[in-house]
């Protein structure tokens, strides 16, 4: 991780908060969860859900633009509803964030050389290709996602997928 | 023991304790309807869905026990949602059961079918939607714990008709005792005691000021704290205001009380909290109707603010010491704390903070002009002969508007749990059913429903309920042929332009139609036949009663801080300007 990317990634998150909660792994959990952003007008930037390493459990981290005050309460309303078992705001000092990217990319044969050498530097993987185009992957900090999909514009997207980033506390917070 | 859903769901209702529901069948909630038959629960048949969500509300708030209301699918659902947000603002703990169309056609539009749960999801404090038989103990345990529990609130149970049914196979279940130990709430965990730290610091901020003023909210109430309130007051010798919602919480005619704050507050209670130098907020949410414009809402307080729910804390007001908490025992740990740094010994000369006082009380106090011969009655009058000719606990419930208000101003509540109105939906026709639910959950109380003409077009017909119940409830019926809130609004800030504010004095004939639905019923035009009616209300406890008091259309609630506006800027009655 470099100095600039970790000074970008802090500016990154300054308007926008990773919020990580843990909730029962109930069906209408989500639009609950949901529900209390849409209620006041606020914007979910990303979402990831999946079950926790115990099953009766799913985190859901997602990302909100809010200023600090209105999101303080909505996430004690969260705190409130009976499915949240816990819920806690990372800041992206004390976290690892990490986001999955696929994306289809065309790959005109004279140029797929360039692309490879950038799917190298990213240390992305290539999914699938096929004579004109490639499909490639990577996991990284979303910055570093945003920094390899600007490069890749250059190349031609044809399709891309972002998961939402995904979040834990870092091992020294 | 092997049973069919249905009469497991009665069952897991006599386990909770519930003697009453409020309800009304149809298709999807049929097969529960026929269990009831053979349980001692006793169910009052409503006529109209909303009057079971009120008739709830008003029976838990009287008795402090659980309401329970129960419901068809679609439209019956839809009708609950009113009183389930009311009780949500409210804090009221409700348990609603909705019949669901079977399982498998949920999602197909079926006939009568509703997004019942998602719906209600922003009105309730939870709800579920159960799948399987076996989960009706363990759900109906969860939902009255919730409901009760924390800061108290509605909790909906829908449930799909073929779990219920006993010709469906899926409504077979084994029953097991609903206990504590079954629930299965990783989720809930409501505050409970203080933190010993919070309260010393409180305690300090206490015994560091010189206007101090104990703001008491609805949360007092749902925490039944009224004795630990009092002796925190009496201990600390600090004045106390009585919310809308808290009205009856610490006694009206105690020499601490100045009554309520708020958009029609009295002057002394508003003009208080605004000169306060520290705000002691118990289970009070500051809402905008005490606190009229915020940044002009008590400048020189600082805030102590105790309240169950953290979402509370610093929601409007940046408290100074917040403490997460139930009231109850907080107050408890609070006046221990004082006890502790010396008690009344140790707080500050306040003389000159309760001179100021009682000069305010003497300046303000409540007034209006008795009618003149041959006038429409006053509303205040009839309110005060009321309550000198009703016993001291009688229970008062009303609707929302000025009739409202004239009632919280105008009763001397002295004892809690006698004033039960609809506060923060402010939802019109509440009077009349909740009046039932507190009747019959306290049959032995005398029960007023104070009412506006609006107000009782909108639920009169549960007086019906009533009549077959035999529930004798008495209804003050000010008649003045208005939305009088809405043209007193429209008077003072919309320049006397009356826009769709005008009902009738003869259209309906209120005596005919509460005749009509088996109440006994007068109407009452001049202040001298006003105390006779009332008596003969009284008498009558057969059947429900009916006054009709015609009332002057153009009279106004004074003081009001209008919208907007500074509690500061506060408008007293025109004989006080």
């Amino acid at each position: 991780m470099t100095a600039t990317g970790e000074a970008a990634a802090t500016d990154h998150s300054h308007r926008f908060h990773t919020i990580v909660t843990t909730v029962e792994n109930k069906p209408g959990v989500l639009a609950r969860v949901a529900g209390l952003f849409a209620r006041r007008g606020f914007n979910i930037e990303s979402l990831a859900v999946a079950p926790t390493a115990d099953e009766r459990f799913s985190r859901i981290t997602f990302t909100v633009d809010v200023a600090s005050s209105p999101l303080e309460q909505v996430v004690k309303q969260l705190d409130k509803l009976i499915n949240v078992v816990e819920i806690s705001e990372l800041s992206p000092t004390e976290s690892v964030e990490r986001e999955l990217m696929l994306v289809t990319v065309d790959a005109a044969a004279g140029r797929r050389h360039e692309l490879l050498e950038l799917v190298d530097d990213f240390r992305a993987y290539v999914l699938d290709a096929d004579r004109s185009q490639m499909m490639l992957s990577l996991a990284a900090r979303p910055a570093r996602l945003d920094e390899f999909e600007e490069r890749l514009r250059a190349f031609g997207i044809v399709q891309l997928q972002r998961t939402g980033r995904v979040a834990l506390p870092s091992l020294d917070s | 023991m092997d049973m069919n859903g249905g009469q497991a769901l009665v069952k897991a209702l006599e386990c909770e304790g519930v003697e009453v529901v409020f309800g009304l069948p149809g298709g999807a909630i049929l097969p529960v309807y026929d269990p009831i038959i053979e349980s001692p629960i006793r169910h009052i048949l409503v006529r109209h869905e909303q009057g079971a969500g009120h008739m709830a509300e008003g029976y838990a708030h009287a008795t402090g026990r659980p309401g329970v209301a129960m419901i068809t699918s679609g439209p019956g659902a839809t009708n609950g949602v009113t009183p389930l947000c009311d009780a949500y603002m409210d804090s009221i703990p409700l348990v609603c059961i909705t019949g669901q169309v079977p399982y498998a056609a949920i999602g197909t539009d079926a006939f009568q079918e509703c997004d019942t749960t998602g719906i209600t999801m922003a009105v309730t404090k939870h709800n579920f939607l159960v799948t399987e038989a076996q989960d009706i103990p363990r759900i109906i345990h969860e939902a009255f714990h919730i409901a009760t529990t924390g800061r108290p609130g509605p909790v909906l149970v829908d449930i799909p008709k073929d779990i219920v049914d006993p010709r469906n196979p899926r409504s077979a279940m084994t029953w097991y005792e609903p206990t504590d130990d079954i629930m299965e709430l990783p989720g809930y965990r409501p505050a409970t005691a203080g933190d010993p730290e919070l309260i010393r610091a409180a305690a300090e901020l206490i015994c560091a000021a010189e206007r101090p003023v104990l703001y008491a909210g609805g949360g007092i109430l749902k925490a039944r704290a009224a004795a630990e309130l009092l002796a925190l007051a009496e201990l600390i010798d600090v004045p106390v205001v009585t919310t809308l919602m808290a009205r009856g919480c610490f006694p009206d005619s105690h020499e601490l009380c100045l009554g309520m704050p708020g958009m029609h507050g009295n002057y002394t209670a508003v003009t208080a909290m605004q000169s306060s130098d520290l705000l002691i907020a118990l289970g009070a949410r500051f809402d905008d109707r005490v606190t009229g414009r915020l940044d002009g809402f008590a400048p020189g307080a600082k805030v102590i603010h105790v309240d169950i729910d953290a979402a509370e804390l610093g929601k409007v007001r940046a408290p100074d010491v917040a403490v997460r908490g139930d009231c109850k025992l907080v107050i408890a740990e609070l006046v221990e704390a004082l006890k502790a740094c010396g008690g009344l010994e140790a707080q500050p000369d306040r003389r000159a903070w309760r001179s100021q006082i009682s000069g305010w009380q003497e300046r303000h106090p409540l007034v209006y002009e008795q009618s003149e011969p041959g006038e429409l009655l006053k509303p205040q009058y009839v309110l005060e002969v009321l309550r000198d000719s009703t016993p001291d606990d009688t229970i008062v419930t009303s609707g929302v508007g000025q009739h409202q208000m004239w009632a919280s101003q105008y009763w001397r509540f002295d004892h809690p749990y006698t004033w039960i109105n609809s506060g923060g939906l402010g939802t019109m026709g509440f009077s009349v059913p909740a009046a039932i639910g507190a009747k019959v959950g306290m049959p032995d109380r005398m029960v007023w429903a104070v009412d506006g003409d609006g107000c009782f077009q909108m639920t009169a017909q549960e007086l019906v309920t009533a009549s077959m119940e035999r529930i004798p409830i008495k209804v003050a019926l000010f008649n003045n042929a208005y939305l009088g809130m809405v043209r007193q609004w429209q008077e003072m800030f919309y320049e006397e332009r009356y826009s769709e504010v005008y009902l009738s004095y003869e259209i309906p004939d209120y005596v005919k139609w509460a005749e009509a639905m088996g109440c006994v019923a007068l109407r009452v035009e001049s202040p001298e036949e006003v105390a006779p009616a009332i008596n003969k209300a009284n008498e009558i406890d057969d059947r429900p009663v009916v006054l009709e008091f015609r009332s002057a259309a153009e009279e106004n609630v004074y003081p009001m801080v209008p919208a907007g506006q500074s509690n500061s800027d506060i408008v007293v009655d025109p004989s006080q300007r």
